[in-house]
C-alpha cells in the first residue's frame, strides 16, 4: 500500500481512505486477517493510536470486524463492500466534475473525452 | 494518573523566565512532541521533569512525585547533547546501563546495533557525530522506561536512520508509557505523535491531537507551526 499522506487532512481519515480502497480493489480480499495495529503503524510508519482509532472507524462501517480471541479480519460481506466502493467511487466522480466544470466543459463534453480516453486505452491495450 | 505534570511551573535563571507557569499533563500511551522555537523553554522543561534542574515555584510531578532518584528509575532521558565517556566502547556502555537502570533491555540494544551496523566494540572516541547521536538513542530507547524524554532525538542524524528511529519508537510503543519528543523537525515526526504542545517564550500555548489540528486549521502540524511562530 502506498503510505503517503496529505498534508492537509487528518492523518486517520487518510488511513481510513487508504484500507477501504485496498479492501474495495480486493487487494485485501474479503476474510483477510489484518496484521497487528502495531505492525500496521510501523507499516504506514504513523502512531499506533491513530492507527487503532482509523481500524475502529472501518469497524464502524462495518468493512472490518474485530474476533477477540484471533483479530482483525475485513469484512465478508460483498454486498457492503461493494456499497463502500460505490459511495467512494461517488466522491471521486464528484471532485472530477467539480474540476471539468471549473475548466469549463460541459456535462457532453465530458462523456465525449472519457469515451475517447477509454478507446485510447483500448487501442493501446 | 498522569505520567507528567505540571503545575504552575515556573523556572527563572536571573532575569530571565524560562519558564511562565506552566499547566500540563501528559497520560499513558502518549507521544507527544514538544515544539517551540530556539529559547522557548524546551529543554529547562526536560530537564525539570529529571530532576536536573529544581522549579523556582509551582510543581513538576512524574507518577505523582517529585522527581527523584525513585522518578529517575522510571525515566529515561536522552540530552540534546552527548554525555558519553569517550573511552568507552559501546559494549562497555551497555554494561554501563544494565549497572545502573534495572530496566536495560540488552537484547534490544543488541538488535537496534546491528540494525544500524554499529561494532559493539566501537569505542566512542573513533565515532561520527551522528553514529554517536545513534548510540545515545538506542540506549536511551533500549530501557523498558514509563517516560522517554528525547531532546532534539533526530537533529544529527540521515534521514534514512532518522525514519528508523522513528519506526523504532512505534514498534517499542507501550500503552502505559508516554514519549516526548523535544524537536524543529515537525515535518518528520508529525505522523508518529499523538499530541503536540507548542511552547513560546516559556509558557504553553497549545496542547492539542495533531489531528485535531489538521482537521480544525486544514493544514499540518508543520504548517500551523510556521503560521503561529511566524517571525
Amino acid at each position: 500500500m502506498d503510505w503517503n499522506f496529505r498534508s492537509d487532512l487528518p492523518i486517520y481519515s487518510q488511513l481510513v481512505e487508504r484500507i477501504q480502497q485496498a479492501i474495495a480493489s480486493g487487494a485485501l480480499p474479503p476474510g483477510t486477517r489484518l496484521s497487528s495495529v502495531r505492525d500496521l503503524a510501523m507499516e504506514a510508519g504513523v502512531n499506533p493510536n491513530t492507527m487503532q482509532r482509523a481500524l475502529q472507524e472501518l469497524e464502524r462501517e462495518g468493512l472490518v470486524y474485530a474476533n477477540r480471541t484471533s483479530g482483525r479480519f475485513v469484512t465478508e460481506d460483498v454486498s457492503r463492500i461493494e456499497a463502500a466502493k460505490k459511495a467512494r467511487a461517488e466522491v471521486l466522480v464528484r471532485g472530477f466534475l467539480e474540476a471539468m466544470n471549473k475548466l469549463g466543459c460541459s456535462h457532453e463534453e465530458i462523456l465525449a473525452l472519457v469515451a475517447g480516453k477509454k478507446e485510447e486505452d483500448n487501442a493501446d491495450s | 494518573m498522569p505520567i507528567l505534570e505540571c503545575k504552575a511551573l515556573c523556572k527563572r535563571y536571573g532575569n530571565v523566565q524560562a519558564l511562565d507557569n506552566v499547566d500540563l499533563k501528559v497520560e499513558p500511551g502518549r507521544v507527544i512532541g514538544l515544539l517551540g522555537p530556539n529559547g522557548s523553554g524546551k529543554t529547562t522543561l526536560i530537564k525539570l521533569a529529571n530532576g536536573l534542574l529544581t522549579p523556582s515555584s509551582g510543581e513538576i510531578l512524574v507518577y505523582g512525585e517529585k522527581p527523584g532518584p525513585e522518578t529517575k528509575a522510571v525515566v529515561s532521558y536522552l540530552p540534546d547533547r552527548g554525555y558519553l565517556a569517550e573511552w568507552m566502547s559501546v559494549k562497555q556502555l551497555m554494561d554501563f546501563f544494565a549497572d545502573f537502570y534495572a530496566d536495560f533491555d540488552r537484547d534490544r540494544a543488541m538488535e537496534m546495533l546491528l540494525r544500524l551496523n554499529i561494532d559493539p566494540s566501537m569505542r566512542v572516541k573513533a565515532m561520527s557525530k551522528g553514529t554517536r547521536e545513534k548510540v545515545q538513542l538506542i540506549l536511551v530507547m533500549s530501557r523498558r522506561a514509563g517516560l522517554y524524554l528525547l531532546d532534539e532525538p533526530i537533529g544529527g542524524v540521515d534521514p534514512a536512520t532518522r525514519d528508523y528511529i522513528l519506526e523504532t519508537i512505534i514498534r517499542n510503543y507501550n500503552p502505559e508509557a508516554a514519549v516526548i519528543i523535544s524537536t524543529h523537525l515537525i515535518a518528520d515526526v508529525e505522523q508518529v505523535l499523538d499530541e503536540v504542545i507548542f511552547i513560546n517564550s516559556g509558557r504553553v500555548v497549545l496542547q492539542s491531537s495533531v489531528d485535531e489540528i489538521r482537521e480544525d486549521k486544514g493544514k499540518s502540524v508543520d504548517a500551523y507551526f510556521r503560521e503561529v511562530f511566524r517571525c
